[in-house]
């Protein structure tokens, strides 16, 4: 069975028990909508939705292509400087302790109800995944192949950029993968602590006027939009940055 | 091309652990050595030294070469080919240049492949190579390096019996005149490329005699041979 076969049967299966679930139980549709009504609602509101998406995938791309440049230069300044270790790398564990969703009123009150806040609120999430996988691929180098490059008379930048950083490369392709998923969870509190656009806003919006179809609608849609962009990073990294083995 | 001899005395240790004590090696300008051993005796330390690779290790001794430094004469080849899997062949034997900065030559990279018998696989990845392949891959980027002194670490032992004996062959010729220190376990080995061997003990050096024809020497020669059922008798009784 291919991917696509395996994930539409599971799609098929998960909307079967969804169904089940509002039969048996008899739950009014403003807890739990029935698949079919959720269907429904997306189409007639599918102007009012890509709209909102088309707001949130915005932000999502921009915080990611931020979070990935930013990343990757950290991971590469970290691998280059012992320094920069011993100095940077205790404050980026700490920021971890630090829940990103706390931030979010502060990047509001910093950056506006705009696009501002949310791109960073998704960069900030992605950023410590990014840094760290290619950090730690870099750090991972072929003792051999370093070796070899010393006899050769390699320097230490011309190390880093035709050894080191060519064969870290998967590791930062697994970084974008897991940016890729962890992005719209940034764009989306953003967008809860204030915003007036976005599916996150339009959740918000719905779940307060009991209108639980659209807040489903909003959330499937939020959800394809994320398998859309995981596969496309997946597909790029694949042709970029991953090499066959061997 | 004018080879240094190389030299090599003290004591070496990796922290408070020694790997080797009162060695004394002298490797001869312009000839290949072979150097066998048990497992651990510090063969492999004696090229780092070489090298220049010596981090964490502590050398109370001397090392170098005839003709004073090391730095820049040393082309090294080990067992693991070492290609990088993101590059095509012919840019593989052009890192050298690319990591000193230098302008690659390709013209001069084609060529030592077409020496080595790949003038067909230039633009292929090591992935699409046979293993016998990419080791003659690793043979061009240690010509394309051109240095005097090549540092060979157990080179051929990952080939099957056919494509090793081939190396062989092809390593001798290409690196004639030049300085060459072979570190191996395979006696038949050393029997056809040694114009000197010298065995390395925890007690120190024993020199084994080789037969005096020039090499590659055809392995079923009969002195060949000889060379190397006393080799293997004097490893057996060393181990």
């Amino acid at each position: 069975m291919k991917a696509w076969q395996a994930g539409l049967a599971s799609a098929l299966a998960g909307i079967a028990v969804w169904q089940a679930v509002v039969s048996l139980t008899g739950l009014p549709r403003f807890i739990l909508p029935p698949p079919a009504l959720v269907a429904e609602t997306i189409w007639d509101n599918r102007a009012l939705l890509a709209h909102h998406a088309g707001i949130t995938f915005a932000e999502v791309l921009i915080g990611l292509a931020l979070g990935a440049i930013l990343g990757g230069l950290s991971a590469i300044g970290l691998a280059a400087s012992p320094l920069a270790r011993v100095l940077v790398r205790p404050m980026l564990v700490f920021s971890q302790a630090i829940p990103v969703f706390a931030l979010a009123p502060i990047l509001t009150l910093w950056l506006g109800f705009g696009l501002g806040s949310k791109i960073a609120m998704a960069l900030i999430i992605i950023y410590f995944p990014v840094t760290s996988s290619f950090f730690d691929a870099l750090m991972r180098t072929d003792r051999d192949w370093l070796g070899l490059a010393r006899v050769m008379g390699a320097t230490p930048a011309r190390i880093m950029w035709h050894i080191r950083i060519p064969a870290a490369l998967p590791g930062f392709a697994s970084g974008l993968r897991l940016a890729a998923v962890y992005a719209p969870i940034g764009a989306i509190i953003g967008e809860w602590v204030g915003a007036s656009q976005g599916l996150g806003y339009l959740m918000l919006l719905a779940n307060g006027r009991a209108k639980t179809d659209l807040m489903f609608a909003a959330l499937i849609t939020l959800a394809v939009l994320t398998l859309l962009l995981h596969a496309a990073v997946n597909k790029a990294c694949e042709k970029t940055l991953d090499r066959p083995s061997g | 091309m004018r080879a240094p001899a190389l030299h090599l005395s003290g004591t070496a240790r990796i922290g408070d652990q020694p790997i080797f004590a009162g060695l004394d090696l002298q490797v001869g300008a312009g000839q290949w050595t072979c150097l066998l051993g048990a497992s651990g005796v510090g063969k492999s330390t004696v090229l780092r030294l070489f090298a220049g690779l010596t981090e964490g290790l502590v050398l109370e001794g001397q090392c170098g070469a005839s003709d004073g430094s090391l730095a820049g004469q040393v082309a090294l080849m080990a067992q693991d080919d070492l290609l990088l899997p993101w590059l095509p062949l012919v840019d593989n034997v052009l890192i050298g240049a690319r990591l000193r900065g230098d302008r690659p030559d390709r013209a001069a990279a084609l060529d030592v492949l077409r020496r080595v018998g790949l003038a067909d696989h230039a633009d292929k990845h090591p992935s699409e190579l046979s293993g016998g392949q990419r080791q003659r891959g690793a043979l061009a980027r240690t010509l394309m390096e051109d240095r005097p002194i090549v540092l060979l670490d157990e080179p051929f032992s990952a080939l099957d019996a056919l494509t090793r004996a081939q190396m062989q062959d092809l390593a001798a010729e290409v690196l004639a005149d030049r300085t060459v220190l072979l570190v191996t376990h395979d006696p038949g080995e050393a029997a056809r490329l040694g114009q000197r061997i010298v065995i390395m003990t925890h007690g120190g050096l024993e020199e084994v005699a080789t037969p005096d024809t020039p090499i590659p020497r055809p392995m079923e020669a009969p002195d060949v041979l000889q060379a190397q059922a006393a080799l293997l008798t004097q490893l057996r009784r060393l181990a």
